[in-house]
């Protein structure tokens, strides 16, 4: 256990170290070990996007990432970014975009990176930026109103 | 786009109509909900399910390979303290495989190890030994053998207006199996106790005392040895319907093996091999009609394949059956079905309930009245739809709120459908290789509730009491799932008692803590349960309004309104501090009701007859379609949906109910198949199998139209399954309106179409 070389990295603004193997899914890292447990596994394989979190500010999915890559580096989760937009979340909770909530912590990370790059997406931008945050509840349309709903 | 013109609050009402944020809202988006793999649990063990490689075969034995892994346990049917059946309609679904296994992923054998990892290799090492048997999965050859189930209703003579009749209309439509595809998977955690309950269950159901009564049965505990209590559910849709009571079930047995808490959480692939689907579903049906297409006659037969074991099966077929003549007036009919056993996962509850089958039934069967007739869809429906006081095929007398032809109205008047319809349809042959469009129209509806004498018998309570805060908790046994109890009960209550919603408390559904007011299925939370908070809190409420009335000098009438008890004279005092008042001399205030059905006349489970449904919530869809003529890929681009609804308690979650059971719908028509080979599933992960995107979902406009239900809270009719119902018919009857391919079989994907084509071709 202990003969695999601690990992530093920073999470959600702190420092942290990780002794597990670098082949270890930072998804698991995060959930099991740090207790970070608002990215959910939906399927293990990249094809849902419950848990995606932010790599150096980037979206990526926790699932197919191996902590050892993330030495270094910058990891916010949902519980950081929702701190850091609660527009997003009341927006989200008001337009109808949230139901089940399970895949709600990927799509609030996904949804906050396009805010980040464009305020003002349109539609089928923000259908594109969601193309692999599967939700099975809503039909997207309450998720896009949770953006579309604030364009003046 | 969505719109609720429809359904204005009403002056009187203080919250029934609004769109209050849902109270879970901030911590679901936060990642702070608890759902079962996020509940932290100090010494916990993990479990693993072994499970049969073959379709059908006589198990031999099972054991460790080699020595046992340290620390492992294996559990096996022979472990098992009590009967080997899950406790549902009957208990004829094994909890572990015995003597036989019947299933590609059936459980033959459960273990536990103290980390996930140490699980997953344990499991590694169990070993199977299975002597094949010749399996069935095709249902020419299920129907040789005993079916599962069989029914049969019906009204007049079929048979002889059809012997007579100038015009017979005759089809053969079907559907295939759906995978619920819930974010979450399946997972539940086990625990024993030294004493009090002896032992506890919490994790992801829709059912906290569906589980609770299967957990009675295998164990053989007394109701009070158990406690099941629901986490936080990432999605159910009827899929965390039956199955949570196996997996409970093999939680508790290898925590009772191990003496250490265990928790199995399914994978996804393990959750898509393992669980029970949608029923597929072959459907024949037999029409007269006349000139105008009016339906003179009906004879429909329907076969499910139910997969090894029965779940719910009989029910699902039974709300099949009764929906199979659709939403039309219709003076003879006759409708058969049965469920037909196959060795594949048993297929068991999935939202809509065999009447998403029946709808694409009818509704192609339909299209192909007006194809033979040349009579446009809206035409042909609105001739045929329900008004009113006319009689379905149990006899039972359709209510006031009928509002079949309203919805349809609706969805015309958005899209301008004939007009562009028939131009859609004169531009069939124009296939210069640019996409072609289509309209295409479903109309349906939806019995609310359960199916027959279900509410009448469950009988169910649920109970109002004053907390020592002065506040009204309210006690059920419903879950949220996602659909948005946890706000819609909230408005009741509050409206319902006149109180505000800091007045009220809503303990989490557990066994321990709630009256088993049943299952979160069937459309029924709103429209059964939501009836019964109403009716509790308002006499709990009432009682502190008499007695404070009684405790003033000059007696007078008081009412609670807006969390304050207010005089006649206009003073008031806060809702609270009266109710900390009658606790000062009173020991408890506590009001259980229990469902009342409606007088008149109660529906006959043997014949069939009388009213199968309190009422009915009524839809319309129209589905716009783009074909790419090369691929034939399918795009939908646009659907209008209507939905009478009763009342809207929250229209904002109506709405989100029916967009999101209309994508549902869009998936299993034109996406979503379980492809199998020798009974296993080639797809079993979501790289192959397939849901809407965020790209594919088209763009949805939804008008919700009320009409109401007396005896649903303030209107409100049950409509979480509604729209599950109509957007199969519309998107392939809009591929048809595109391209001219008639496809009578979902999923309608472009080697379905291919094939469409080519028989079309060799028809020329």
């Amino acid at each position: 256990m202990t003969d695999h070389p601690t990992l530093a990295f920073e999470v959600n603004g702190e420092a942290r170290e990780c002794n597990a193997s670098p082949e270890m899914r930072l998804l698991d890292c995060l959930r099991y070990d740090f207790g970070l447990t608002g990215s959910k596994e939906g399927c293990g394989e990249g094809e849902c996007g419950a848990c995606t979190v932010l790599l150096d500010g980037q979206p990526v999915l926790s699932c197919l990432v191996p902590v050892g890559q993330c030495a270094g580096r910058r990891v916010e989760t949902v519980e950081a970014i929702a701190e850091k937009d609660p527009e997003l979340v009341e927006r989200m909770t008001e337009t109808g975009g949230i139901q089940c909530g399970a895949c709600t912590p990927g799509i609030v990370v996904t949804l906050y990176s396009l805010r980040q790059a464009n305020p003002e997406a349109s539609r089928e931008e923000i259908r594109r930026a969601l193309a692999g945050n599967l939700c099975r509840c809503t039909g997207y349309e309450g998720i896009f109103r949770a953006l579309e709903d604030g364009h003046g | 786009m969505y719109r609720w013109g429809g359904c204005s609050k009403l002056a009187e009402l203080t919250y029934i109509g609004t769109s209050p944020p849902r109270p879970d809202g901030p911590a679901k988006a936060s990642g702070l909900s608890q759902y079962a793999d996020d509940v932290a649990v100090a010494g916990l063990w993990f479990g693993e399910t072994v499970r049969s490689p073959v379709a059908h075969g006589r198990l031999r034995s099972v054991g460790w390979r080699r020595a046992a892994p340290p620390g492992a346990v294996l559990v096996t049917a022979a472990d098992l303290p009590g009967p080997n059946g899950v406790q549902l309609i009957d208990d004829g679904w094994p909890i572990l495989a015995e003597g036989t296994v019947e299933h590609v992923g059936q459980a033959v054998a459960l273990v536990a190890a103290p980390s996930r990892r140490a699980a997953v290799l344990a499991a590694a090492e169990v070993e199977v030994d299975i002597e094949e048997l010749p399996p069935v999965f095709d249902l020419s050859e299920a129907r040789r053998q005993p079916s599962l189930y069989e029914l049969e209703l019906g009204l007049g003579d079929p048979e002889a207006v059809l012997d007579q009749a100038e015009t017979v209309v005759e089809g053969e439509y079907r559907t295939g199996h759906q995978e619920h595809i819930y974010i979450e998977c399946q997972g539940m955690t086990a625990r024993w106790h030294p004493s009090g309950p002896r032992v506890e269950v919490s994790g992801s159901m829709q059912c906290p005392y569906y589980v609770h009564k299967s957990m009675v049965h295998a164990f053989g505990l007394p109701e009070e040895a158990v406690r099941v209590r629901a986490d936080a559910i990432g999605g159910g849709f009827g899929g965390k319907e039956d199955y949570p009571s196996l997996i409970a079930i093999h939680a508790a047995l290898l925590a009772r093996a191990v003496e250490r808490p265990v928790r199995i959480v399914y994978d996804r692939q393990q959750d898509i091999i393992g669980t029970t689907k949608r029923h597929p579903a072959t459907m024949r049906y037999r029409s007269a009609v006349d000139a105008e297409g009016r339906l003179l006659a009906l004879d429909v037969l329907v076969e499910l394949d139910g997969g090894a074991f029965t779940t719910l099966s009989k029910v699902v077929l039974s709300r099949a059956l009764l929906h199979a003549a659709g939403p039309y007036r219709c003076p003879e009919v006759r409708v058969r079905g049965r469920v037909l056993r196959t060795h594949t996962a048993p297929n068991g509850a999935f939202r809509g309930f065999g009447a998403p089958q029946v709808a694409f039934g009818i509704e192609r069967h339909m299209d192909a009245i007006g194809r033979r007739l040349g009579i446009d869809p809206l035409t042909l429906r609105q001739r045929n739809a329900l008004v009113p006081g006319d009689r379905l095929p149990t006899g039972q007398i359709v209510d006031e709120s009928t509002s079949a032809l309203a919805c349809l109205e609706s969805v015309a008047r958005r899209t301008d459908f004939v007009t562009r319809w028939t131009e859609y349809q004169a531009a069939q042959t124009e296939t210069n290789g640019t996409p072609q469009r289509g309209l295409g129209l479903s109309l349906y509806f939806h019995g609310a509730g359960f199916t027959g004498n279900g509410e009448r018998r469950m009988n169910s309570p649920a109970s109002a009491r004053l907390t020592p805060e002065g506040r009204i908790a309210v006690l059920s046994a419903m879950t949220d799932m996602g659909q948005g109890a946890v706000i819609v009960f909230r408005q009741i209550a509050g409206e319902a008692a006149g109180v505000t919603f800091d007045d009220l408390e809503f303990p989490e559904p557990d066994t321990n803590e709630v009256p088993n007011s049943g299952p979160t299925v069937a459309s029924r939370t709103t429209m059964i349960v939501g009836q019964l908070v109403a009716r509790a809190v308002r006499e709990v409420s009432a009682q502190v309004a008499d007695w404070w009335g009684e405790q003033q000098p000059a007696a007078s009438p008081y009412t609670v309104k807006d969390g304050r008890v207010v005089g006649q004279d206009g003073r008031s005092t806060p809702f609270a501090a009266v109710a900390r008042s009658y606790l000062e001399v009173h020991d408890a205030l506590e009001v259980t009701v229990r469902h009342q059905p409606a007088p008149g006349p109660v529906f006959d489970e043997t014949t069939y007859q009388g009213p199968a449904y309190p009422t009915y919530a009524w839809g319309a869809d129209i589905a716009e379609v783009e074909v790419d003529p090369d691929t034939l890929a399918v795009r939908p681009l646009r659907m209008a949906v209507a939905a009478e609804v009763g009342r809207a308690i929250h229209p904002r979650l109506c709405i989100g109910q029916i967009e999101g059971g209309t994508l549902q719908a869009v998936g299993w028509g034109l996406l979503e198949e379980i492809k199998l080979d020798q009974g296993r599933y080639l797809n079993d992960r979501l790289a192959t199998y397939i849901i809407p995107t965020a790209m594919d979902a088209p763009d949805l406009d939804v008008e919700l139209l009320e009409a109401a239900f007396p005896d649903g809270p303030f209107g409100a009719k049950g409509i979480g399954e509604l729209p599950m119902d109509g957007g199969a018919p519309a998107v392939v009857a809009a591929i048809e309106n595109a391209t001219g391919l008639v496809v009578d079989e979902i999923p309608a994907t472009p080697e379905r179409l291919f094939a469409a084509q080519m028989r079309e071709r060799s028809d020329d």
